[in-house]
């Protein structure tokens, strides 16, 4: 395992073997998939104005990656949405655009800004699995107890490596 | 001078006053790293390292916390910012 991201002058570097890379470009590209869509309506004056879907995602990942602003008031949680969910998905496209478009294997070096953009990416894919394992708090404490012909291991073992990767990250950005 | 009652006006149907600020309030998750939570709180609102890691607390051992209070548009704005960290973000009135 990688000894995680450290700052460097001007940024962030990591060392990266090609299984590592592997599996990163993996699942950023899958949770791009999820974000890519573009519930944006069918209207094409509302896709031009970037005016989307007012209704929350069905999908528990999308519902947690794009949350409902109201947790009281479901009208404006609407309106909300309607306004902002295109610019969010941008935002989310972009950052796991950019990690794609970084990610080697070897010693990577990112700019505090593609860091930054790493940072998010590599969140929403903890948030992404995090929906699909069911994680709690204690996630760490049950990979420690988990026997490894769990099925469930190697998942967990993939969360548990991104936790250590994003902690490092945000570390060496500070 | 009439002998009548005033005529009821009627409430809203809401219970909203325009005079209660808006807050940002963000939910505890299981996902979002201890780090990573202070980070964003001091890198979107610019708070110093101790308050932000306070909030930080808050969220983790209250399951929330405001972490702005402003105009409705400010809070709006703020939690979509905090959306796409990926924080678990809301706004509401005062109360």
């Amino acid at each position: 395992m990688s000894t995680g991201f450290q700052a460097t002058g001007d940024g962030v570097a990591v060392q990266l073997d090609a299984g590592e890379v592997s599996i990163l470009r993996s699942l950023v590209s899958q949770v791009l998939g999820l974000v890519e869509p573009g519930a944006t309506g069918d209207d094409p004056l509302e896709r031009a104005l970037g005016i989307g879907s007012a209704a929350p995602s069905a999908d528990p990942v999308l519902a947690r990656l794009f949350p409902s602003a109201y947790s009281d008031d479901e009208d404006a949680a609407q309106e909300f949405r309607r306004y902002t969910e295109a610019t969010l998905r941008d935002a989310k496209r972009a950052d796991a655009t950019t990690l794609l478009e970084t990610a080697a294997p070897g010693l990577l070096t990112l700019t505090a800004e593609q860091g930054q953009a790493w940072l998010r990416a590599l969140n929403d894919v903890r948030l992404a699995l995090g929906v699909r394992l069911e994680v709690t708090e204690e996630v760490h404490e049950e990979i420690a107890s988990m026997s490894e012909d769990d099925p469930r291991y190697p998942a967990y073992v993939t969360y548990d490596w991104l936790t250590y990767l994003q902690d490092t990250l945000v570390r060496a950005l500070w | 001078m009439g002998s009548t009652a005033p005529t009821e006006v009627e409430r809203p149907s809401s219970d909203v006053r325009p005079d209660l600020p808006w807050l940002t309030i963000v939910w505890n998750d299981p996902v979002n790293l201890m780090s990573y939570v202070t980070y964003v709180f001091q890198t979107v609102f610019g708070y110093p390292r101790q308050k932000a890691e306070k909030l930080m607390m808050d969220v983790h051992h209250k399951g929330k916390a405001v972490v702005a209070s402003g105009t409705r548009e400010e809070m709006e704005r703020d939690v979509q910012i905090l959306h796409s960290y990926g924080l678990w973000a809301t706004v509401q009135q005062d109360r």
